[in-house]
């Protein structure tokens, strides 16, 4: 953390944007955020110069946190290379003057959008989630006054029912996306749309995971060494996502895979959503099955088949 | 075998101490009377009616006696499971809320303020024992088709939501999702109003039956004495905020002390 002000780039800019009264604030809320894991702290979410779909939640506790040593991570569903991605990283780089990298390794602060890296994480980083919608319990129940009475008493039979009725109509717990967990066995905490492959990563994890809403103005946080259960039950216990094919480029398995859509008469191939997981492993020489020409290869299985 | 013998010393034990004692309950809304100094003893397994005519106060006092609505003035004890006898506005919320899903019933008029109608109607009665820790799926699903029978809604309606249910399907719905804790008092807001006739008389069959097979105490709000005959022990009768008359129901309908209840009961009665 910093006081300084970066001015190579911008010097009408404060450095990471925000003015250093905004930044305490920010950090206010994150330290209560720290010492209460899981509890949705409100703060005084500015203005910040991009849509609150871009994650401002999200820019503004990395904004409040970053310092000239840091080095940032941008990632969006895994890869460092989409648009948002791409310009929430010039935002800093620009702004801070901070080094940038897509190494999960080599970051310490990861700023994500909808994924957990593959690699775990370390004590000296932080993981900043990009957060639309902080309250778990806000698509059963409306009113704000009584989700925050619910999580104040710990009556959360609710979330529950959102699981029965999963069960009741798909015949497992359908939810696959932000599902719901419970942080150090007291508060109910919506982990982002992350997928729930990467639920289990969040427990017990060794960097702070910091989350931000913008448009709802929320903080909370999970501290390093925090117990992150998911809500299940018990004849129909919690499961992650799981892949039948390893990763078609790097051979990777356990790992959560996107589907590739290669032409238009279906094929596909599935390959790492981590794209610098991915990019690491084939340059440490893993090969996938499809990894010396996608597009070829798959043409010349169609024949064959 | 045990369990039900300790379950029956305790309630005999308890069984002459009232579960509910209302000292001089009184709420204003502004300088409107609501309700004003109601003094009675709710004994357990005992159902009490509170008849009279439309704006006597009956909901006020109901609401004041569910910790749904802070009297302005007077005492409202309850003796919880422990024996002890503890004013309920003197507990804290957190207590008070749990009072109100696992010792309680509320039955409301209309079913949508007691229900959630865009769930099925097996989580709606399951959302109690999930509530106080339930984490078995198989184990919350038989209990719910357990429920549904018991107020004669079929099993095969269970994934259906209450949105698709009859005016009398959705208050036996509410009745089975205030029961699933085995509460021990029910509250009861005209239960019956709003339903065809041949409808309430099936509906107050079964409650009726409920009542005496579970043992439940029960205050029911009704102005339809025919209701208070049919369910209650005891009635208390309100008129502009006031109690005007107490006794057994049998009595109270017979032979009306007061010329207000003679009233209703020869208005409302007599054909
Ligand atoms: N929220 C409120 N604000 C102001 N006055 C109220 C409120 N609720 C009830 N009252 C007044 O308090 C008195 C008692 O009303 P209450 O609703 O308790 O009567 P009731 O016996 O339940 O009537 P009904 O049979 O029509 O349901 C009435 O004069 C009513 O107008
Ligand atoms: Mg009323
Ligand atoms: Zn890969």
């Amino acid at each position: 953390m910093t006081e300084q002000t970066y001015d190579n780039f911008a010097d009408h800019y404060n450095f990471a944007y925000l003015d250093e009264q905004t930044k305490r604030m920010i950090r206010r809320a994150i330290l209560k955020a720290i010492a209460v894991p899981g509890y949705q702290v409100p703060f005084a979410s500015r203005e910040m110069p991009m849509p609150y779909g871009w994650g401002t939640g999200g820019v503004q506790v990395t904004a409040a946190i970053i310092g000239a040593n840091d080095v940032l991570k941008m990632i969006d569903q895994g890869s460092d290379d989409t648009t948002n991605a791409v310009a929430l990283r010039g935002f800093f780089v620009k702004t801070t003057g901070v080094e940038a990298t897509t190494k999960t390794s080599e970051a310490t602060i990861i700023q994500t959008r909808h994924r957990i890296p593959e690699e775990p994480l370390k004590a000296n980083q932080t993981l900043v989630y990009q957060v639309p919608i902080p309250e778990p319990l806000r698509k059963l129940e409306p009113r704000e006054t009584e989700t925050r009475k619910m999580h104040a008493l710990e009556e959360y039979g609710l979330m529950h029912v959102k699981l029965y009725e999963d069960i009741a109509k798909y015949g497992e717990i359908a939810t696959t996306y932000a599902y719901p967990v419970l942080v150090n066995d007291r508060y109910v905490m919506d982990p982002s749309p992350i997928p729930k492959f990467d639920n289990p990563k969040m427990h017990e994890m060794e960097a702070l995971q910091l989350f931000g809403a913008g448009r709802e103005k929320r903080i909370y946080a999970v501290p390093p060494h925090t117990k992150v259960e998911s809500l299940d039950f018990e004849d129909y216990p919690f499961e992650i996502q799981k892949f039948e094919e390893p990763c078609a480029l790097c051979g990777a398995e356990n790992v959560y895979l996107d589907e590739v859509i290669l032409d238009d008469k279906g094929a596909r191939m599935f390959v790492c959503s981590d794209s610098d997981f991915c990019e690491d492993r084939r340059e440490n020489g893993h090969v996938g099955h499809m990894a010396a020409n996608p597009i070829t290869e798959s043409e010349n299985r169609g024949a064959d088949a | 075998m045990q369990t039900s013998e300790m379950t029956q010393t305790t309630a005999d034990a308890s069984e002459d101490l009232p579960l509910l004692r209302v000292s001089s309950a009184t709420k204003y809304y502004g300088d409107r009377i609501g309700c004003k100094d109601v003094n009675f003893e709710l004994y357990p397994g005992e159902v009490l009616a509170i008849v009279g005519e439309s704006g006597s106060g009956k909901t006020t006092l109901l609401n004041c006696l569910s910790t749904r609505l802070a009297p302005t003035s007077g005492v409202i004890e309850y003796r919880n499971r422990q024996g002890a006898m503890r004013n309920l506005y003197q507990m804290s919320e957190a207590e008070r809320r749990m009072l109100m899903r696992t010792d309680w019933g509320f039955v409301h008029q209309h079913a949508s303020d007691g229900l959630r109608m865009s769930v099925s109607a097996g989580a709606n009665v399951g959302e109690r024992l999930m509530a106080v820790g339930a984490r078995h799926y198989g184990d919350i699903r038989s209990t719910a088709i357990d429920w549904l029978d018991r107020v004669e809604i079929a099993e095969d309606r269970i994934d259906d939501d209450p949105r698709a249910f009859s005016g009398g399907m959705r208050q036996r719905l509410q009745i089975a999702r205030n029961l699933v804790t085995n509460p021990r008092l029910v509250f009861m807001d005209e239960p019956t109003g709003g339903l065809d006739v041949s409808v309430q008389a099936r509906l107050l069959d079964l409650i009726r039956g409920l009542v005496s097979d579970l043992g439940l105490s029960v205050i029911i709000v009704t102005h339809d004495l025919a209701v208070a005959r049919l369910l209650s022990d005891r009635t208390l009768v309100m008129r502009r905020g006031h109690v005007i008359e107490t006794g057994l129901t049998d009595q109270v309908l017979d032979d009306p002390q007061e010329a207000y209840t003679q009233l209703l009961v020869s208005s409302i009665l007599q054909p």
